[in-house]
């Protein structure tokens, strides 16, 4: 893999790197837009581990093209994609640009909305712009009897028809998900299996977790239903250019991480609103080392950092991804050399280890054995975030090397059918030809449910896996999940605790009742 | 307004706000103000319009007070009531739990609605409930709030619930961008930053008025004046009455037929 137009990533790698957040400051890093200084300041107050920051070198500061000797203005491919979407050959962060948006997304939580605002402002008469680039995926709220979460998704079937909609995840038989062979489940895994994901293309999608997609090279960002109506008519929507922080993360990847991880310590790192507005794009050789659903994960919570967006180069691997899914032409784009990058950080990967966020925000990060003394009352393993295939394998991994059983209720809900039915079918690495669904049942987890949002934020009372009483102990109930928020109430009940981890963390916390650091189960 | 979900800078509008009813072509003065038919100010602690109307509705929640005998061009919109004081990071299941998205914002009686869960995801450390059980509307109609103000989903139910429940402006240290973004693209509520953090110094219930025209909170209670922060490039797409207003604007969608 020669990829030397991403170049430039030099690892100024300090041994005893000092990361407190206030040289930050110190660095000029934050230059292009003032109003973001806000950010320096309030991080420099958080309460960081040190033994966690050890890992990361301090932040670079920005490199003008000036200083590097070159006259050509170079960008970064966050940078590149918005020049070819908006037709100019140049464009720097700041400004404001009408660009061509090459897929729009929209599920059954928003779907109704914004189709209300394209009908209103277009009429009830008008088309959308490309029947062939609206992706519809029903998914949220699909396993419930609540009637107005019914009623949406009739609304976006009805819109889809009448639209002849291209995409459309259709789902009519609740009882029996296997019986609807369209439906897929969670929007951001569906896209990527669908072959709607692709490098240098714009997707938006009225969802936060959009970002998902930049794994593939591409620019994807979450909009809200009145955004989203205008795309629907136009095709088209003004953005504004993001700066680029860069995130370098080198070294071999120690066997029991998992890209969640890596997200928990950027996120630790940075604070729920470090990227606020900017673009991430991971480059390095770990990151050249993941699997295209680990890219997914670590771009999946960008927005938890207040990113725009996650990147990550297109690659073999994305390329491999690709085959036999899409037939649509596509063309990557990488940074060039003399990118400008807001700020970079270079993270030595081999040297972290299991983390967990604790209630009740993202960034709250913490070593995962630092928790050991915290009793949980369950485990979910499931969303966008940690319900993809690898994910159930990486749990089953760990089930199987206890060999003993879980000591909580452990919820399994399969991001997509495809999951499903890899969690049925496909044999676990290393297990000896077992299925993730025997393992599963061998370790008396609950049986994995249908492929949906689940629990992941709550939904209807009736939703699989919700928290909806506080622990009727004086404690609160306690939840080890692999999925992206735990602001109070994500899950249901607003006092539910969520600890944020790892598939790993996630099912080495299962086995034993506490949060638990998975090198406990491995050799 | 849309535009601005990838505005850097949002501030203060020192314009009218316009909304998104934008066939109403309200210029980009006083005519949108005047156009409310709402008493010059809102009533402290009167709770706004119940209309099912949602034109209205949506007047009646972003009510804004014109100098009555403002004969420039320029506007002179101030908000005036009672504040909710919010934290840090507060973020969309706070400010509506995803159990009530199942409400669609486009229909009338379900944007109502949406009100009445305004801020239902807050802590209980949270004593003053920011809407009252059995109410849509909300006796705060500013929210002052910390950094990272509407963090989490990109869900539009939040500013929308907000605007439903009686909110004309939220004055936050900063914002979370799709928030942000879409409390511009709604029209529901100003999303203003303040240059300091005041929510330390300003509690629930203290009588406020912000001055769009100066830039400027005023606490009446605590005898305090706060410097908003001017407006960002979100500037000219609000003057022009939003992302569906801009576009059509520049010809780049035809206009709606009345």
């Amino acid at each position: 893999m020669t990829r030397n137009h991403v170049g430039s990533a030099r690892a100024v790698f300090d041994p005893f790197p000092i990361s407190k957040f206030s040289q930050k400051d110190a660095s000029g890093g934050v230059s292009l837009f003032s109003a973001q200084s806000s950010n320096s300041i309030k991080i420099s107050q958080k309460k960081v581990s040190t033994k966690i920051v050890s890992v990361m070198a301090t932040p670079q500061s920005e490199r003008k093209p000036s200083t590097t000797g070159s006259v050509k203005t170079g960008m970064t491919m966050t940078e590149k994609i918005f020049s070819r979407a908006s037709e100019k050959s140049q464009l720097s962060p700041g400004e404001n640009v009408w660009v061509n948006v090459d897929v729009l997304m929209t599920h059954d939580v928003c779907g109704p909305g914004a189709i209300g605002i394209f009908k209103k402002e277009f009429g009830n008469d008008a088309k959308v712009w490309d029947r062939e680039k609206v992706v519809i995926i029903p998914d949220h709220y699909i396993f419930t009897t609540d009637e107005r979460a019914n009623r949406n998704v009739d609304i976006i079937r009805d819109f889809s028809h009448e639209q002849d909609i291209k995409y459309f995840y259709d789902i009519k038989d609740l009882s029996n998900f296997k019986a609807n062979p369209d439906y897929k489940g969670v929007c951001h895994v569906a896209l990527a299996q669908e072959g709607h994901c692709r490098p240098g293309e714009i997707l938006l999608g009225t969802d936060s977790h959009t970002c998902t997609a930049g794994a593939f090279g591409q620019f994807a960002t979450g909009i809200g239903n009145t955004d989203a109506g205008f795309v629907l008519g136009t095709g088209k929507l003004l953005l504004k250019v993001p700066p680029t922080l860069r995130f370098v993360l080198n070294g071999e990847m120690p066997d029991y991480l998992l890209a969640k991880d890596l997200i928990l310590q950027i996120i630790g790192e940075i604070s729920v609103s470090g990227a606020t507005y900017k673009a991430m794009e991971f480059v390095g050789s770990t990151i050249e080392s993941l699997t295209m659903e680990e890219r997914m994960t670590l771009c999946n919570m960008v927005v938890e950092a207040g990113g725009k967006n996650g990147i990550v180069p297109a690659d073999a691997t994305t390329f491999k991804y690709l085959e036999n899914k899409t037939s649509v032409p596509y063309e990557p784009v990488y940074s060039d050399g003399q990118a400008r990058f807001l700020e970079e950080y270079v993270i030595d990967v081999s040297k972290l280890e299991p983390l967990v966020a604790k209630p009740h925000s993202p960034d709250n990060r913490a070593l995962a054995r630092e928790c050991k003394d915290v009793k949980i009352d369950r485990v979910y393993i499931g969303s966008c975030t940690g319900g993809k295939t690898e994910d159930f394998f990486a749990a089953a991994k760990i089930l199987l090397a206890s060999g003993g059983k879980v000591k909580v209720p452990t919820f399994l809900v399969p991001a997509t059918q495809k999951v499903w039915m890899d969690i049925y079918s496909l044999p676990v690495p290393g297990s000896g030809g077992k299925t993730c669904s025997q393992i599963f049942e061998a370790a008396g987890c609950d049986t994995p449910t249908s492929p949906s949002c689940g629990a992941c934020l709550g939904g209807p009372k009736d939703t699989y896996a919700r928290i909806n009483e506080p622990q009727a102990s004086v404690f609160f109930l306690v939840c080890v999940s692999t999925t992206n928020r735990n602001f109070p109430g994500r899950m249901g009940h607003k006092d539910g605790q969520i600890y944020l981890a790892s598939p790993y963390t996630a099912a080495a916390s299962a086995l034993t009742g506490f949060v638990t650091d998975p090198r406990d189960f491995m050799h | 307004m849309a535009a601005a979900t990838s505005f850097a800078n949002p501030a203060a509008f020192s314009s009218s706000l316009n909304h998104r009813f934008h066939h109403q072509k309200p210029s980009p003065s006083t005519a949108t103000f005047n156009s409310t038919k709402q008493p010059l100010f809102k009533p402290l602690i009167s709770q706004s319009t119940l209309a099912v109307n949602p034109t209205v509705l949506r007047h009646a929640s972003v009510v804004a007070s014109a100098t009555p005998d403002s004969s420039s061009s320029t506007s002179a919109a101030s908000f005036h009531g009672t504040c909710y004081v919010v934290r840090d990071n507060i973020d969309t299941d706070q400010i509506i739990p995803a159990e009530y998205l199942t409400l669609v914002p486009s229909k009338p009686d379900e944007y109502k609605k949406l009100g009445s869960y305004a801020l239902i995801g807050l802590p209980a450390s949270y004593e003053t409930r920011f809407v009252e059980p059995e109410q849509y509307q909300s006796k705060y109609s500013i929210i002052i709030a910390g950094d990272n103000f509407g963090c989490g989903s990109s869900r539009e139910h939040a500013p929308v619930a907000l605007g439903a429940a009686g909110v004309t402006a939220v004055v936050a240290e900063s914002y979370a961008r799709i928030f942000f973004r879409n409390s511009v693209a709604t029209g529901e509520i100003y999303p203003l930053e303040s240059e300091v953090r005041i929510c330390d110094e300003c509690k629930t219930g203290d009588v406020v008025t912000i001055e769009l025209e100066q830039s400027l909170l005023i606490n009446h209670t605590t005898g305090k004046n706060y410097v908003l922060k001017p407006i960002g490039d979100a500037g000219p797409v609000i003057e022009a009455g939003g992302i569906f207003a801009y576009a059509r604007k520049a010809g780049m969608i035809p206009a709606l037929a009345e």
